[in-house]
């Protein structure tokens, strides 16, 4: 197990989400970057949904009980173990007793932390993402303590065997500062004007420092709306950018509420969503771009399935 | 130029399929969002996560790793046609005993006189109405009822309390409903169950489900 020294302010259990409860108001939560953490749970060899540690802010100090293998992936963090830094993106070999340490380089950004075998924390709702909000999921519905002791299951593999597998920068989101993320228009499209449509798809958005796990807060030129702001409400997806009477967009996260009343513009594809949520309020800006659902369900699919074989394997010796 | 006819397909980003059966909060918009939710889940496509319906609206979730939005937008229309026949089980009923009034309900003498009511009128035609679950939403187990009658409709609080408690009856415009868990909450507070809509020890956790039949009975019996 992982025992909890420091919990860092905001570390929880999240795995690929909890569907199937959404007709009951249950948001999915999970990851809020997915891809990175399929990523590290393909490092160690779990399965895509095992559980793993999101990370926010000042990372956290945790105590190897057992030999363990575990990778960090993510944006914006340094990881040592004990005392030495190591590199994100790879698996690594972590004896009996060390200690890992996650230190934020830069604000914003997430990373995960998966182990061999994958945090065990009780199913609430088939799911163990922690869904904060509603107190439930991941470590009794809230964010690490110091102290928290967190079980880890029995690997697939011979954590040795995988040890130094890494998965190279070229093959990675392409994270930073300013990115450009795909949108798909619509349900609502046809609520805005066609200049309130072309500044959305035009302009340079900030995401503002009041964005969380629920929604990011974009600051910008003011998207029109051609038949007022209040909708019968209906659902919502994580992506769906939601323009109040204030014509500043929200972009529903994973802890986005199921259902919501404003008009929405555009989703973001899948595939951007990581470059999205790693994208750090109050520096970052962003801007959209239009694609279909065909096209963005071909990046996803190749995003996805390409993850195992864009592993490196390390040299004989190096590790 | 004549409008599209409903129901109306429409990709919600590349992970979802909304169907709209129309834009106006109707029973009958309403029955066949559930009666499409019932037919979904009994023949269900590899790669369909689950459904979310609303008011006039059902949101189909989907794994586009498994299924693309073509073979979904197919597969849900082909059901669509299937709706209007029948719908396919009679709603569950469900009654909800409510305290109105004093601690329990403290917008109650609000909302009569907003209507020129006494808030006897107001308790007896708050619970002497059948009201059907049209969606879920908000939070874990909450259920927009309708429809309220007009004549003790009443609009939101201007400014939302920061803590309404769990088990607290509300009615917000032409919609009442009850809070599921302690949240923020601008509905106006008339009554109080001690049933708990959202209890993640008991199996099923939720009391209430889209397509079920409600309603409120008053009550004096409270031992809270």
């Amino acid at each position: 197990m992982l025992r909890v020294i420091d919990p860092g302010p905001l570390t929880t259990v999240q795995d690929a989400g909890r569907f199937g409860y959404q007709q009951f108001g249950v948001p999915v939560s999970g990851a809020m970057d997915g891809y990175a953490l399929r990523a590290a749970n393909t490092l160690v060899g779990n399965a895509w949904h095992a559980a793993g540690l999101e990370i926010a802010f000042e990372g956290p100090t945790l105590e190897a009980s057992d030999s363990y293998l575990i990778a960090v992936t993510g944006v914006g963090f340094e990881m040592r173990v004990h005392k030495r830094v190591m590199p994100l993106w790879t698996a690594i070999f972590v004896r009996r007793g060390r200690e890992i340490q996650l230190g934020s380089r830069q604000r914003g950004g997430w990373c995960y932390l998966a182990i061999a075998g994958g945090i065990q924390t009780p199913p609430v709702l088939g799911s163990q993402a922690t869904y904060l909000r509603g107190g439930f999921g991941g470590v009794e519905g809230r964010a690490l303590r110091a102290g928290d002791v967190l079980p880890a299951g029995l690997p697939a593999r011979a954590p040795l065997e995988l040890a130094g597998r890494y998965l190279p920068e070229e093959k990675r989101p392409a994270y930073g500062e300013r990115p450009t993320v795909e949108v798909i228009l619509g349900p609502q499209a046809d609520r805005f004007t066609e200049e309130g449509r072309q500044t959305f798809l035009s302009s340079e958005y900030k995401i503002s420092l009041s964005s969380d796990r629920m929604g990011y807060r974009l600051e910008g030129p003011s998207v029109a709306h051609s038949a007022g702001a209040d909708l019968i409400s209906d659902g919502l997806v994580a992506g769906s950018i939601q323009i109040p009477a204030s014509g500043q967009p929200i972009v529903m996260m994973s802890d986005c509420p199921t259902t919501g009343g404003y008009p929405k513009i555009a989703a973001v594809a899948s595939a951007d969503m990581p470059l999205l949520a790693q994208c750090p309020p109050g520096t970052g800006r962003l801007r959209f771009r239009e694609t279909t659902v065909e096209a963005a369900q071909a990046r996803w699919r190749a995003m996805m399935n390409g993850l195992k074989a864009s592993i490196v394997e390390p040299d004989e010796d190096m590790f | 130029m004549t409008p599209e006819p409903w129901p109306r397909y429409k990709a919600v980003g590349d992970s979802a399929l909304a169907v709209e059966f129309g834009d106006e909060i109707d029973p009958a918009i309403n029955r066949q969002v559930h009666a499409l939710a019932y037919l979904l889940n009994q023949d269900p496509l590899a790669g369909f996560r689950e459904v979310a319906p609303t008011y006039c609206s059902l949101l189909v979730h989907y794994d586009p790793l498994l299924a693309d939005y073509e073979a979904v937008l197919a597969w849900a229309a082909d059901h669509v046609s299937r709706t209007r026949a029948a719908f396919p089980a009679p709603p569950r009923r469900v009654e909800i005993p409510t305290v109105y009034g004093g601690a329990a309900g403290p917008d109650l003498d609000f909302v009569a006189r907003h209507n020129h009511l006494s808030a006897d009128e107001v308790i007896r035609i708050h619970s002497g109405t059948e009201y059907v679950v049209y969606m879920m939403g908000f939070t874990p187990g909450f259920a927009y009822l309708g429809s309220l009658e007009a004549a003790i409709a009443t609009p939101r609080l201007e400014t939302p309390r920061t803590l309404v408690r769990a088990g607290s009856v509300g009615i917000a415009g032409r919609q009442t409903g009850v809070y599921p868990i302690d949240s923020p909450g601008g509905w106006r507070i008339i009554g109080h169950t001690r049933l708990s809509l959202f209890d993640l020890t008991r199996d099923p956790p939720f009391l209430l489900a889209p397509g079920d039949v409600v309603r409120f009975v008053p009550t004096n019996a409270e031992s809270d």
